[in-house]
């Protein structure tokens, strides 16, 4: 056995502990000694963890950066001319830099919501910590972030967009955690995107979703920088009749880990996930869902794709439960890749837990080249090679960006695919 | 313009052509007739540049280039189409989109300026309206769903469209009723000129009595076996293909 046994802390094992060791935040929002205790108890996930089987962060997680710093005025100004020199995705932006809420570089929350740093967030410690190990290393050593909280029936005509940045320097490493609070009736719609971190960065980060009865968000993650690590993970839970939108597009990363822990807790509540990933070069992407039916008359719906180039490797785990007594669920489910080289991988796996007796749920998931007699049709037309499957993968992608509501947040998504294609063609 | 000499193809070992020789002067239209299986949908798949075929020997030369080293774009660049047998179908291309695309790439292939949308409507337009395309089906994706008759149409607007120097049909008459054979035949008929030549593949006389050939060839086990005028199609109308495909044996 080569392989080390749990009690053996790995480099990057000790290193975190250092890490914890040596921090001194007062976050009330959360429980770091308890969950660090949580975390060391755990070690990092191996392949034997079968949540983790296709990503064996004890093995691919060799050394954690040093938590990055409080950003000084500097790294503020400098943070705030590259949001100037971006595409917005909301009309209100909210900045995290460096794991940090940084007021200065935010907009004003619109009527009826409520921005605070995690750091004044009057909260009860978040109680889904236990979930996952890397939630738990989330909560130990949170530099930061914020709570937003909307208004029961506020329905904000602006969308928000949560704009988590890393300042220019040293490799580092960032874990800031955002609370989501949605009151009754009222409805959401945000936005959070990844930016600004180099090869050497680490995040990871959490975003806890709370829908109370009747609530509504879109939720839209779009990772396009350069990180080493891209761990984030996000815990929603549905009260009655709540419903949840949510979208990730996946282009940027080295190893990303994309983990979604969703309960329907409350009746008639509706729950739909989609993403796209688009991998090129050695990248890998590690999309994980765990959807709990625990009241009935639920409906979920996954749909993932993935463009799978080069020597990447896509996984997609989608686990739905249907809890006893959910009776009445209506659970859907479909991921579907596209390799686009001999040597790209895709791991797929849907999984259903059914404890309930009158239900429907079903899955499917394919993984497929593109179609020569398309590639050769277009091509015969006049279409040179790469723009035939640019066009061919563009139309593939575009079936999963379609499950975006807002139409000029669609378009943002496609164009970001379509710069994708264009820069591998 | 076109000439296939001494051309042997083979797929996946069997031997589909078997020493082919064709000429194709420009202005002329040809057609090829022949029995299922004697190779007329290879001979339009190689000529255009699919994958899949290995050949084993001779040329096709487009304007005195040899093509087969070519691309299936680049050979289109270079004014060649082929208005496939069975259109493909493809999903979340609006064939709208499609449309501009291939004309604009085509155009850059040439050297040329890409139209402006404008101008694409324009030709679009007048090029569908001749063709009783609706608009509305310019905005679906691209065949799907079409009927069979559409998708035989939408090949022909294409052709119109990017107005090819040599234009092979493949079976375009088959799943044609008598109404959409005609309009497809007066397309053909519309784009006939001193500088354009056709190879019109079909296993029935039907469609030559809308496009009159100027030669008939008669194929067979992978060649041409038999090249006459017009009167040769009404022939093989009346007797069948079974004399040639006892010569060719």
């Amino acid at each position: 056995m080569t392989r080390h046994s749990p009690q053996t802390r790995t480099a990057a094992e000790t290193e975190l502990a250092e890490q914890f060791a040596a921090t001194q935040v007062a976050l009330p929002a959360l429980d770091r000694e308890a969950s660090f205790r949580l975390f060391a108890a755990r070690g990092l996930p191996t392949r034997r963890d079968e949540a983790w089987h296709y990503t064996d962060l004890r093995s691919l997680f060799a050394n954690a950066a040093p938590l990055a710093g409080a950003p000084g005025a500097a790294a503020i100004a400098a943070a705030g001319q590259a949001l100037a020199a971006r595409a917005h995705a909301g009309a209100v932006t909210l900045v995290i830099l460096d794991g940090r809420y940084v007021p200065e570089l935010s907009d004003a929350p619109p009527r009826g919501v409520s921005v605070v740093s995690l750091a004044q967030g009057e909260r009860a410690p978040g109680a889904n910590a236990n979930v996952d190990a890397l939630v738990a290393l989330n909560s130990a050593l949170a530099q930061g972030g914020c709570v937003i909280a909307l208004a029961p029936g506020a329905k904000p005509a602006e969308r928000i967009e949560i704009v988590h940045l890393m300042s220019v320097g040293a490799a580092k490493s960032v874990h800031s955690r955002v609370f989501i609070d949605i009151g009754a009736g009222a409805h959401a719609r945000v936005v959070e995107s990844f930016l600004g971190a180099d090869a050497g960065d680490q995040r990871n980060v959490a975003t806890l979703l709370d829908l109370a009865d009747g609530a509504k968000a879109d939720h839209t993650v779009i990772v396009e920088d350069a990180a080493a690590l891209h761990i984030e993970s996000q815990l929603a839970r549905l009260g009655d009749k709540a419903e949840l939108s949510a979208f990730g597009l996946v282009a940027g990363g080295t190893l990303v880990r994309r983990q979604i822990f969703a309960t329907l807790a409350g009746q008639y509540a509706n729950l739909a996930l989609g993403g796209l990933s688009l991998l090129g070069g050695r990248r890998h992407a590690d999309t994980t869902l765990v959807v709990d039916h625990a009241a009935p008359h639920g409906q979920s719906r996954e749909f993932y794709k993935h463009i799978v180039a080069d020597e990447a490797t896509g996984i997609y785990q989608g686990k739905v439960v249907v809890q006893p007594g959910a009776q009445k669920t209506d659970g859907a489910m479909k991921s579907q890749a596209i390799l686009l080289s001999p040597h790209a991988v895709m791991n797929n796996k849907p999984e259903l837990e059914i404890f309930a007796d009158d239900v429907i749920c079903g899955h499917g998931a394919t993984v497929g080249a593109l179609d020569p007699e398309q590639t050769f049709y277009l091509r015969a037309r006049g279409l040179p090679k790469a723009e035939a499957e640019a066009m061919l993968l563009e139309a593939f992608g575009a079936d999963a960006i379609a499950r975006v509501a807002d139409e000029d947040l669609a378009e943002l998504l496609r164009d970001k695919m379509r710069a994708w294609l264009a820069a591998r063609g | 313009m076109l000439e296939v000499r001494n051309l042997s193809v083979e797929i996946h070992g069997k031997p589909i052509l078997d020493g082919l020789d064709l000429t194709v002067r420009a202005g002329e239209v040809a057609a090829i007739m022949g029995p299922n299986g004697s190779g007329k949908s290879t001979l339009s798949y190689v000529i255009a540049g699919k994958p899949d075929y290995d050949v084993v020997s001779g040329e096709v030369l487009l304007d005195g280039e040899n093509i087969l080293e070519l691309s299936p774009d680049e050979r289109a660049a270079k004014g060649l189409f082929l208005a496939f047998q069975y259109p493909v179908e493809i999903p979340g291309v609006v064939t709208m989109t499609f449309l501009k695309a291939t004309m604009n790439a085509q155009r850059r292939a040439r050297g040329l300026k890409e139209m402006t949308t404008p101008d694409f409507i324009r030709a679009e337009r007048a090029a569908a309206d001749r063709l009783n395309i609706d608009q509305e089906m310019l905005r679906r994706p691209l065949n799907v769903g079409f009927s069979g008759g559409e998708k035989k149409r939408m090949e022909i607007l294409q052709m119109a469209l990017l107005q090819p120097r040599l234009a092979i049909l493949d079976e375009t008459d088959s799943g044609l009723d008598i109404d959409a054979l005609r309009i497809v035949a007066d397309g053909v008929n519309a784009l006939r000129d001193k500088e354009r030549a056709f190879l019109v593949i079909t296993h029935y006389q039907r469609l030559l009595d809308h496009i009159k050939p100027d030669t008939v060839h008669v194929m067979s086990k992978g060649r041409i076996v038999k090249t006459g005028g017009p009167e040769l199609a009404l022939e093989l109308e009346l007797n069948g293909y079974r004399d040639y495909a006892a010569d060719a044996a």
